[in-house]
């Protein structure tokens, strides 16, 4: 199956993900969720804004499910990310792994939320009470 | 020859503008067009030290050689973190990109 890569300004479709991964022969899903917090390093964050180049970044998550679906043999991925403002509470990332057996759904979808989060061209902002600034590592 | 450069993020905000093309002498280099933006956006400077640097939507090093029509993006570092960092270091990373 083609993994499903989304990158979009609305809001994650979780269920829709895990329709796409599902499958009879599969035996477990992992869906990894990153939500918005409301502090960061001690700071009180009031909403995120997230910036994407958005043609590289789709390349780069789709080189990164090859590797996890050759690593671990997964077959069925989606990888979503949302851009521009998210308010606290709201997805800003979902992974859905599946697999015959949990083992290689839980490591896949480690490696992709860990690899994706420091080589695809996605930023974070975090805008707080008192000053906002770009996130970096 | 025109190269077209990209911006995001804090690069974005710090030249006020999301693209633009520069006129480049043939046989330029990704690291003689960083110069060339410090010279023209000093504000840039220490973000552009934290920056790796993509090419027609891959990472290379700063010693690739560019070409007439190429997209030249700066890349600052990613909001990552996590255990992963402290494991591989990003050049790695690339290295297996």
């Amino acid at each position: 199956m083609q993994p499903l890569v989304q990158l979009t300004r609305e809001p994650l479709d979780r269920d829709a993900l895990v329709a796409a991964v599902s499958h009879p022969s599969v035996g477990g899903i992992v869906v990894f969720e990153g939500v918005v917090r409301d502090n960061a390093r001690g700071k009180q964050v009031r909403y995120l804004e997230y910036d994407v180049y958005q043609e590289m970044a789709e390349l780069q998550i789709r080189s990164i499910i090859a590797e996890a679906r050759q690593h671990w043999g997964v077959e069925h991925v989606a990888v979503a990310h949302r851009f521009g403002r998210m308010e606290v509470g709201e997805a800003s990332v979902i992974i859905a792994v599946s697999s015959p057996h949990r083992a290689e759904a839980f490591e896949a979808c480690r490696y992709i939320i860990d690899t994706l989060k420091t080589t695809v061209p996605i930023w974070k902002k975090e805008v707080a009470i008192d000053g906002e600034e770009w996130v970096e590592g | 020859m025109n190269i077209r450069i990209r911006y995001f993020a804090s690069l974005r905000e710090i030249v006020g503008q999301s693209e633009e093309v520069l006129l480049v002498q043939e046989g330029g280099r990704v690291a003689d067009v960083c110069a060339l933006l410090l010279e023209r956006y000093p504000r840039l400077q220490s973000v552009m030290d934290r920056c790796i640097y993509a090419v027609n939507r891959r990472y290379v090093t700063p010693e690739t050689v560019l070409h007439d029509g190429d997209e030249l993006v700066f890349i600052p570092p990613m909001g990552g973190g996590g255990p992963f960092k402290a494991r591989f270091s990003v050049k790695e990373i690339l290295c297996n990109h």
